[in-house]
C-alpha cells in the first residue's frame, strides 16, 4: 500500500541550524498493516510522516501510495489518498467553522470543490450518525463552531474526519500527546475501533511504549534518521517494553536510549 | 445640528457605497485572514475603467460589469504575486496598488481626474447613483423616489450580500473560508490553499472595484486619488460593525450586513466631525486614530483584563 525508498531529508541545508532528519529511510506497509512508531525526540518519526504526507518535497527517494508515485504531488494531493490527524488538536479542524462543515470539508477530499451545496440534508443525518459513534454527545452539537470543543474532541472530530472518505492511508501524529491520560485513552480506542471496522493502513506515532506493544500488527523503532527496529507478526505479540528496550540497545549500539526513550 | 441632518442621506449613500467596499476588505480581513492593500489602487480602478467606458458610450451596466472584471484581475495580480512567487501578502499588496497608479492613470489617459456631465439631464439619467438625486428623488421629487441613491444602493448591497451569502454555502465557498480558518487542515483535507487565497483576493477585489464605480458615478468624477486609504475605511467599517452588531448578529449574511452597517456609521461620523468644522486635511488622521484605537480594545482588553482561567473541574464532561 505505501511504498518508501531511500527518501532523505534535511533542514536548513548550509547553515548553522542545518538538521539531517531522515537518512535514506525505506519502508513498505502491506494492505491493512497498522504500524506503530516510536523513537526519541528527533529520531525523525514525524519527518517519516510529513514526508509522506507531502507536507514539504524530500530531498531524495520516492514514495509510492496505492502503486501512484506522489512523490512530485503537493499536500493537497497526496491528501485524496491520505488521511491524516495531527499531534496539536487545533491543527486538524477549523475551529471558526461548524462540526457539520468540518465534516462536509472531509467528506470531500480528493474531490474537486464547485458550487454546489457546501453541506445537504443528507449529509447531516449522516454526520449525526458517525458522531453517535464517538461518544462524546457532539450529535447534538452539530452547528456548534468546533473552537467551542475540548481538545480530546477535537482529536475524536479529526479522526473522525479523517476516515470519513475512507483513506489509502491512516497518518496518526502523536495524536493523543496533549490529551489528558483518560481522554487519550478514549481517542485511542475509538482510533483501534475505526482501523479495525474499515481495514485501515495505518501509520500511528505514539510517544507511548505500551501503546505501540498493544496496537497494530508490527512496530518500527526510530532513531538518528533512519528506522533502527522493524518487529512484527508473533514477535511483536510477545513484545514486553523491556524487551524492547534490550532489542534497541544491540541494534544501535547504544544504551543511552532508555531514558530518552521512555521520558521522550 | 439642520445642516447635519441635510447631509445625512448624503452621508448614508456614500456609507452604503463605501460598505460594497467593506465587504471586500472583509473577505480578505476576515474570512482569508490576508491584509490585502490592493484595494487602495483597485477601487480606484473600478472607477476608471466605469468613466472611461461610460463616456465612451457605453452601457451603464456593461462599464461596470467591466470595472468589476478589471478589479478582479487586480485582485489575480496580487494573488499570483503572493501563491506564485512567494511575497508575503501585504508586500504582494502594495506592490500591485503602486503598480495600479500607472495603470489607473493610462486607463484615464494620464488625466488626474475625468469627469461625467451630469449637468447633462440625458447622461444623468443614465446612472445608476448620483448626488444629484439626493436632494431631488421623493414620493413628490423631480425623479421617483426609487432612484434615491439610498434604495439603489440599498438593493444593491441586498443583492450582493445574497450572491455572497450562497457563494460561501457552496464547496468552493466552503473551502476558502477553511483556507483562512486553518491552512493547515484545509491542505489535509485536499484543498489547494494557493488557488482558493487567489480566488478571494479576485472576489474581493472585484467588488472592491464595482465600488469605486458606483462611487465614481456618485461624484460625477473619477480622480486619481479616490482609493488612497481605501483600506483602512474598510477596515474601520469592519470593526465598527463587529463591535456594534457582532453578539448580535450570528448568521454570515448579517455578519455582511452589519460592515454595510460599518460603513455607514462611519460615514455619519465622518459628516458629523466635517459639519462641525473640522479641516477636511485632518479627515485621514482622524479615520487612522479611529482604526488604531478600535484595533487596540481587543488586544488590550485580552492583555490586562482578562480574569484567570479557570481549572477544569474533575470529571467535567465537557472535557471528556
Amino acid at each position: 500500500m505505501l511504498d518508501v525508498k531511500n527518501i532523505c531529508k534535511t533542514f536548513n541545508p548550509g547553515t548553522v541550524n542545518e538538521k539531517t532528519a531522515l537518512r535514506g529511510v525505506s519502508l513498505h506497509l502491506d494492505d491493512g498493516d497498522f504500524v506503530t512508531v516510536i523513537g526519541g525526540n528527533g529520531a525523525g518519526k514525524s519527518t517519516l510522516l510529513n514526508a509522506v504526507a507531502g507536507v514539504w518535497p524530500v530531498d531524495s527517494g520516492s514514495i509510492s501510495i496505492g502503486g501512484v508515485d506522489v512523490t512530485h504531488l503537493p499536500e493537497h494531493k497526496r491528501a485524496r489518498h491520505i488521511g491524516r490527524v495531527f499531534q496539536d488538536p487545533m491543527m486538524g479542524t477549523a475551529a471558526t467553522m461548524q462540526i457539520e462543515e468540518n465534516m462536509a470539508l472531509a467528506a470531500r477530499r480528493g474531490r474537486s470543490r464547485t458550487l454546489r451545496r457546501g453541506i445537504t440534508r443528507d449529509e447531516r443525518d449522516h454526520y449525526r450518525e458517525m458522531l453517535k459513534i464517538l461518544d462524546l454527545g457532539l450529535e447534538d452539537r452539530l452547528t456548534s463552531k468546533v473552537g467551542l470543543l475540548s481538545g480530546g474532541q477535537r482529536q475524536a472530530l479529526t479522526l473522525l474526519m479523517a476516515t470519513l472518505q475512507k483513506p489509502q492511508l491512516l497518518l496518526l501524529d502523536e495524536h493523543t500527546a496533549a490529551l489528558d491520560p483518560k481522554t487519550a485513552a478514549k481517542v485511542l480506542d475509538a482510533t483501534e475501533r475505526i482501523v479495525q471496522k474499515d481495514h485501515l493502513t495505518t501509520l500511528m506515532i505514539t510517544h507511548n511504549m505500551k501503546d505501540a506493544i498493544v496496537h497494530g500488527n508490527r512496530l518500527i523503532m526510530m532513531y538518528e534518521g533512519n528506522i533502527a527496529l522493524d518487529i512484527s507478526g508473533e514477535d511483536k505479540k510477545k513484545l514486553t517494553v523491556e524487551d524492547l528496550l534490550a532489542k534497541f540497545g544491540q541494534a544501535t549500539g547504544s544504551d543511552e536510549a532508555d531514558d530518552k526513550l521512555l521520558l521522550g | 445640528m439642520t445642516g447635519f441632518l441635510g447631509a445625512l442621506p448624503g452621508a448614508i449613500s456614500q456609507g452604503l457605497i463605501w460598505g460594497i467596499m467593506a465587504i471586500g476588505v472583509y473577505i480578505t480581513y476576515k474570512i482569508l485572514d490576508i491584509a490585502d492593500l490592493t484595494v487602495d489602487g483597485s477601487f480606484c480602478t473600478g472607477g476608471a475603467v466605469f468613466v472611461m467606458l461610460f463616456q465612451g458610450g457605453v452601457n451603464v451596466w456593461l462599464a461596470m460589469l467591466a470595472a468589476l472584471l478589471a478589479g478582479m484581475l487586480a485582485g489575480l495580480a496580487t494573488g499570483l504575486l503572493h501563491t506564485v512567487c512567494g511575497i508575503p501578502a501585504i508586500l504582494a499588496g502594495i506592490l500591485t496598488q503602486l503598480g495600479l497608479y500607472s495603470v489607473n492613470m493610462a486607463i484615464m489617459n494620464f488625466l488626474a481626474s475625468v469627469s461625467l456631465s451630469i449637468t447633462q439631464n440625458e447622461v444623468l439619467e443614465k446612472l445608476l447613483v448620483s448626488l444629484r438625486f439626493v436632494g431631488r428623488a421623493g414620493i413628490n421629487g423631480e425623479y421617483p423616489l426609487w432612484r434615491h441613491p439610498i434604495i439603489v444602493v440599498g438593493l444593491f448591497t441586498a443583492a450582493l450580500i445574497a450572491i455572497l451569502y450562497w457563494f460561501f454555502g457552496t464547496e468552493l465557498g466552503a473551502a476558502l473560508r477553511a483556507t483562512g480558518s486553518n491552512p493547515n487542515m484545509a491542505r489535509a483535507q485536499g484543498i489547494d490553499t494557493n488557488w482558493t487565497k487567489v480566488l478571494g483576493l479576485v472576489v474581493s477585489n472585484g467588488m472592491v472595484a464595482l465600488s469605486g464605480a458606483l462611487l465614481c458615478q456618485y461624484n460625477g468624477s473619477n480622480e486619481i486619488n479616490v482609493g488612497r486609504g481605501a483600506i483602512v475605511i474598510g477596515l474601520a467599517s469592519v470593526i465598527i460593525g463587529e463591535v456594534l452588531l457582532g453578539k448580535v448578529f450570528r448568521n454570515f449574511a448579517l455578519k455582511l450586513l452589519s460592515v454595510s452597517i460599518g460603513a455607514i456609521i462611519y460615514y455619519t461620523v465622518i459628516t458629523a466631525v466635517l459639519k462641525m468644522g473640522l479641516n477636511p486635511n485632518y479627515l485621514k488622521l482622524l479615520t487612522a486614530l479611529v482604526v488604531a484605537i478600535f484595533l487596540t480594545i481587543p488586544y488590550w482588553k485580552d492583555k490586562y483584563f482578562t480574569k484567570a482561567v479557570k481549572p477544569a473541574r474533575k470529571g467535567d464532561k465537557a472535557n471528556a
